[in-house]
């Protein structure tokens, strides 16, 4: 088998289809980990994770801890308020701060997108983006496909609608990038204001009617309506979106009987998604945390090691 | 050209290839009749040492180990009337050099259905030789709870330690040369053997 060489995650157009799989296959041995008595492996002893975080985010971040920890990392959360920002230290100080303390993975969200390359860059450890303004949010995008690929089998020619606020969404950008490597079809739909201008860009069919969206769907994907983001009067009200995009028990009996239910969380429930389909059986809202956890303890395995390291100059092969 | 094929270096993406300039020899140290054999005699070795099957589990380690820890219960039922229960362990998340390994090796599932709490486990392994393999599938083990006693059994002994590590139970020393190289097929299609190959 090939060396992983990525050495860092920023998005999923970064990785090709084997990586993913590499990844995805790395992870089941990890989910298996998770479910023993003791959860806890020493595989990454002695490395150190940075769990860099300008915005709020206690899951991604509670997942990455534990990922860490799980794996015998030494894990270190860094919480950046936006006010400590403003007191002037520029992204470019933190990098060589942090590389400093020495770690062997950052992980970073930031509200600006690009955010995690300009530090990747910067530094010379691994970095893995957990989510930087609109563009890419990746260990979701894999953490779905893992769950997709356990309940469906396959990731192979889906048909995957992804329901709501497209265009702020950065799950809904690094999904459809990962999807469309397993030849998957990626239906987009929502109220035209929230999808993208360039959305025919992303490789997916963009649909105005939820009815038909949701026609043979084998996952459908339901997205948080972002009520911070959205005040700009991009809706006319949360019950109207309710009405029109919100998933019930109506409008889910139009997608395949056997279709599984997504959220990246956290739901709004009685808005996107009706209570009883987010805790039906169709759904697969805790899956999805369980393999986040899975996933990300493969990815920093993967990138941790020494081996993911780029070879030193005028080192052979 | 001759190339050399092992199974457990392939699953790590290694192909030893021989370099023509170098001679080597091949031998066959086992054959189908003495791994049989071999086999039997470790089967009846742990029965008399963990006097019976109550509370005997076998552990092989992948990958070697698990088809050699198959058969050896196949053996031990033809005694006892029934096999003792069977797990397996990949150590490749507690190897000591788990973050620097190159490449990166594929990890297997560890399939213990049960909890290992005051059980007689016996490892088994095809070839012991540095003694890193037993001592990663030791602490594996103990995270599945804490076994009354741990045996370790193995087809072939090299020698070559590098911790202090032995097996109760040894189907043949081998005494080998630091650099050769012992290849061991017990599941494979084609029959049963240990091959030895060394430089002449």
């Amino acid at each position: 088998m090939e060396p992983f060489t990525h050495r860092s995650l920023l998005d999923i157009e970064g990785l090709m289809k084997v990586d993913v799989e590499r990844i995805l296959d790395t992870a089941e041995a990890f989910l298996q980990v998770s479910r023993r008595p003791v959860r806890k492996v020493p595989t990454l002893r002695g490395k150190t994770v940075i769990n860099l975080f300008y915005e709020a985010s206690t899951r991604t971040r509670t997942s990455f801890e534990l990922a860490g920890k799980r794996l015998s990392a030494d894990v270190i959360n860094m919480s950046v308020s936006a006010s400590s920002v403003k007191k002037g230290e520029t992204l470019q100080d933190t990098c060589r701060t942090l590389e400093a303390m020495h770690p062997d993975v950052i992980v970073i969200r930031h509200a600006a997108s690009g955010a995690p390359s300009y530090v990747a860059s910067k530094i010379r450890c691994s970095v893995i983006n957990a989510g930087d303004g609109m563009h890419a949010h990746p260990t979701q995008a894999l953490l779905d496909a893992f769950t997709i690929r356990r309940a469906k089998g396959t990731l192979d020619k889906l048909v995957v609608t992804i329901v709501g606020d497209i265009s702020h969404s950065r799950v809904a950008r690094s999904n459809a990038h990962l999807l469309n490597l397993f030849g998957c079809e990626v239906r987009v739909v929502g109220p035209r204001t929230l999808l993208p201008a360039a959305v025919d860009s992303l490789g997916v069919r963009v649909f105005d009617r939820l009815e038909e969206a949701l026609e043979g769907a084998d996952v459908v994907m339901v997205l948080r309506i972002q009520s911070e983001r959205l005040e700009g009067a991009l809706l006319p009200s949360l019950r109207e979106y309710a009405r029109t995009f919100g998933i019930g028990p109506r409008t889910i009996g139009l997608a395949k009987p056997d279709a599984i239910i997504m959220h990246p969380g956290p739901m709004n429930r009685g808005v996107e998604i009706e209570s009883i389909i987010a805790d039906g059986e169709r759904s697969v809202v805790l899956e999805q945390v369980e393999a986040g956890v899975a996933v990300r303890m493969a990815l920093l395995y993967l990138f941790a090691g020494e081996a993911s390291e780029p070879p030193a100059v005028g080192e052979a092969d | 050209m001759v190339v050399f094929r092992s199974p457990r270096l392939e699953a790590l993406g290694v192909f030893s290839h021989t370099p023509p300039n170098v001679a080597r020899i091949q031998k066959v140290v086992l054959d189908a009749d003495a791994i049989q054999r071999s086999i039997r005699r470790i089967a009846v070795a742990i029965l008399e040492a963990t006097s019976g099957i109550e509370g005997l589990t076998l552990v092989g380690i992948r990958r070697g180990g698990v088809p050699l820890s198959q058969r050896i219960a196949d053996e031990i039922a033809k005694v006892e009337g029934r096999p003792p229960p069977l797990g397996t362990v990949d150590i490749s998340l507690y190897r000591d050099d788990a973050a620097t390994a190159l490449p990166n090796p594929k990890i297997g599932p560890s399939d213990i259905p049960f909890d290992m709490s005051g059980r007689h486990v016996v490892l088994v392994d095809d070839v012991l030789h540095t003694g890193r393999t037993v001592r990663a599938a030791i602490e594996c083990l103990q995270d599945h709870g804490r076994p009354a006693r741990v045996w370790l059994a193995a087809l072939c002994d090299r020698g070559g330690r590098e911790l202090p590590i032995a097996a109760d139970f040894v189907g043949r020393v081998i005494d080998m040369e630091p650099g050769g190289r012992l290849d061991v097929w017990v599941d494979a299609a084609g029959p049963d053997r240990v091959v030895l190959t060394e430089r002449e």
